[in-house]
């Protein structure tokens, strides 16, 4: 069974991957354009709760720096940029996606998947990570360029919840970023276009949602962390355009069609898993691959909830289109929630998407989404007695990630799952005898 | 007569196991790695093959385990260490629940249920901190032999207070304590107390609960063995037999499938283990 599964190497490229290639690849070409022959304007933004549709209804093309900071990891070219910022003074303990995109910039911006257009505005859109707002200080210093810090206040409250002053706060800075965008375009805001854009991201969201749900089934009909990765680039750049709109549809027909013929992305899911934490970038297929050699698939991620949380019920209104993107910003993404809420976040996902065991990816240069992970796996060990895995690496200094000690690890985990299924399956054949 | 074998291929040392269908030892061989892993993990074989006067052929099963444990090219499977030090310390103290497992790179605590299958665990990350290449480290920038440092720390009337647990640092903080006129001996027990300390609380994350059994490399040290039990307050678990605890859980492993395999029991209440 197992020395089955050991060959298994998950290469479903379906769909939804070619049309993801070609969607992302105008979205590219979008951004070259406007780097090499000034067509068109860029927005840097950060993926956090991003408010895509402010940006998408005034045409400007939004630009998010941590994406192509992981597009460098993925094609493995992130190291003489991130090297090249720790030349300039950027500690090596400093997140990784920074530097490399520090390094970038400060050259010719030029990459594999395309040109970086310069920011004609700087919206930092997320303050709940200190060297976030410091690396967009830095992009707008480095190139006299305009700044505008969106701040959004964590949620700090025990319930979880904004206060209607916190929604209120947020609106009244969305305003302003309207009144820069139309200084910045020479527009006024067209607001049946802007309710229109966020009538797709609440079709949009629904979709995702549905598509979510779909790894409740057994065998999951995709891999809710390293697929998911392939569905979070149009959520994030095409969200709110007809584009975006037809990607999920195709996303969701298409794992529909995968659940009704019961196939997964392996040949056999022999454990289900839910993984919480960035992938490494720099080494995606070689992780993957630890995973698929033991037949497990994660069914649910919390990294796929960074630039929003639609599973559990929420979508934008476009009756209240800047109400609903500031309670997407506040509310409704992982990062800016308190970690009692990740807790349960988790919990949930265990429970409702019958997961055997948790795998926490922590990241070395990013303490912020990391600290507090210890005391995580202690929670799910010791409290709620589900198997849980801590390995660490990087998203995308690949410095950081030493393969036989993740192989380790990860081989002893799942080796002491299957001890755990054997005893059970025996338990159970003693039983009905 | 069937027999099989445990080679685990570690980063400093490669350890072999030989097991009879009595589930007894048979030969035990330990050589250097080195730099060519499947050599050293075939020397290591063939040396304990000669110990026991036994062909190849009637090995049954291998299992390689270690860092290396895919270099044993000529094993039948590969399972890990953790799993492997876990079994083996249950085979040899049946009480065990919990395994400190010192070795040349890794640090590890292992939770163990009653059959000595794995429970939970947790290892050192990316840091020598706690490992046997500290304990080198100390020694070398002592000039003393691995094998002594232990005894001597156990003469310390006042240890020092080391100032770090890193193994690349550690060499000149020992140098000042040499330069400030302290004791060879009290600066060997703050080596060993501070990496004591450090092990324990990366033990203490699985929850330390008795009978402790302290394997690898490291547990042949006399010193570390006092200053573990000194800070935990109770008495490890400590075998002769302790450094091969890893190649014993595999070659129990490996007698268990190749019992399978021929049908025959060895020993009854012992399960097929974890696959690889």
């Amino acid at each position: 069974m197992a020395e089955a599964a050991v060959a298994a190497k998950s290469t479903y490229q379906g769909q939804m991957h070619l049309l993801q290639k070609e969607m992302m690849g105008r979205y590219f070409e979008r951004m070259t354009r406007a780097a090499e022959q000034g067509d068109g304007k860029a927005v840097y933004m950060l993926i956090s709760g991003n408010p895509v549709e402010l940006i998408q209804a005034f045409d400007l093309i939004p630009v998010y720096p941590e994406i192509d900071a992981l597009q460098l990891a993925a094609k493995k070219s992130a190291l003489p940029f991130i090297l090249k910022a720790e030349e300039l003074g950027y500690s090596m303990d400093n997140c990784a996606y920074v530097k490399a995109d520090v390094g970038l910039f400060l050259g010719d911006r030029k990459t594999p998947f395309a040109t970086i257009p310069l920011p004609s505005l700087i919206l930092c859109n997320y303050v709940g990570c200190n060297v976030y707002l410091q690396w967009f200080e830095h992009l707008a210093e480095y190139c006299n360029g305009q700044l505008y810090n969106l701040d959004i206040p964590f949620l700090r409250d025990p319930s979880g919840q904004p206060s209607p002053e916190d929604i209120t706060y947020v609106v009244r800075q969305l305003e302003e970023v309207i009144e820069i965008c139309e200084k910045l375009t020479g527009k006024k805001l067209d607001y049946a276009r802007l309710k229109q854009i966020v009538s797709r991201s609440s079709e949009t969201g629904e979709m995702w949602s549905r598509i979510k749900g779909l790894t409740k089934n057994i065998p999951s009909p995709f891999d809710a962390y390293f697929d998911s990765v392939t569905m979070m680039a149009p959520l994030y750049c095409l969200r709110g355009t007809e584009d975006g709109v037809r990607f999920f549809e195709t996303a969701l027909k298409e794992m529909e069609e995968k659940v009704k013929m019961g196939t997964g992305p392996l040949p056999e899911e022999r454990f289900r898993f839910i993984i919480e934490g960035p992938p490494p970038w720099p080494y995606l297929r070689t992780f993957r691959d630890m995973f698929a050699k033991w037949g497990a698939v994660a069914v649910a991620s919390t990294y796929s909830t960074v630039g929003g949380l639609w599973e559990f019920g929420f979508r934008h209104d476009a009756n209240h289109p800047l109400e609903s993107i500031a309670q997407h910003m506040l509310q409704w993404n992982v990062t800016n929630r308190n970690f009692l809420q990740r807790y349960q976040q988790i919990r949930r996902y265990v429970e409702e998407w019958h997961a055997d065991a948790l795998v926490i990816h922590s990241v070395k240069s990013c303490r912020l989404f990391s600290a507090g992970q210890g005391d995580m796996r202690e929670y799910f060990t010791k409290e709620l007695n589900v198997p849980t895995l801590l390995v660490e690496s990087d998203l995308e200094d690949p410095r950081y990630f030493s393969e036989a000690q993740l192989k380790n690890r990860i081989d002893a985990f799942f080796e002491s799952l299957e001890h755990k299924k054997m005893v059970r399956a025996g338990a159970e054949a003693g039983g009905a005898a | 007569m069937i027999y099989a074998a445990g080679i685990d291929v570690g980063s400093t040392q490669t350890k072999g196991i030989i097991l009879n269908d009595k589930l007894e030892i048979v030969a035990r061989a330990l050589t250097d790695t080195g730099a060519y892993v499947t050599r050293a993990a075939e020397r290591c074989f063939a040396e304990a093959l000669k110990t026991c006067g036994i062909g190849r052929e009637q090995v049954l099963y291998v299992v390689g385990t270690g860092y290396g444990r895919y270099k044993v090219t000529f094993g039948d499977a590969q399972i890990t260490e953790i799993s492997c030090h876990a079994r083996g310390a249950s085979y040899l103290f049946p009480k065990t629940r919990t395994v400190i497992d010192m070795g040349g790179q890794d640090a590890k605590g292992i939770k163990i249920g009653i059959d000595g299958d794995v429970k939970d665990f947790v290892m050192n990350d990316k840091c020598a901190a706690g490992t046997g290449r500290f304990l080198a480290s100390a020694a070398e920038a002592l000039g003393m032999s691995l094998g002594d440092i232990g005894d001597i720390s156990l003469k310390a009337k006042n240890p020092v207070r080391l100032t770090t647990v890193c193994t690349v640092f550690v060499e000149s903080d020992i140098m000042s304590y040499l330069a400030q006129g302290k004791k060879t001996e009290d600066i060997l027990g703050g080596v060993h107390s501070a990496i004591a300390a450090r092990t324990i609380s990366l033990v203490r994350r699985v929850g330390i609960e008795p009978e402790v059994t302290f394997t690898g490399g490291v547990s042949l040290n006399i010193g570390m063995v006092r200053a573990l039990e000194e800070k935990l307050g109770i008495k490890l678990n400590v075998s002769p037999d302790s450094h091969f605890v890893g190649a014993l859980g595999a070659s129990i492993f490996a007698l268990e499938r190749a019992a399978k395999a021929t049908g025959e029991r060895p020993q009854a209440g012992i399960s097929a283990g974890p696959a690889a």
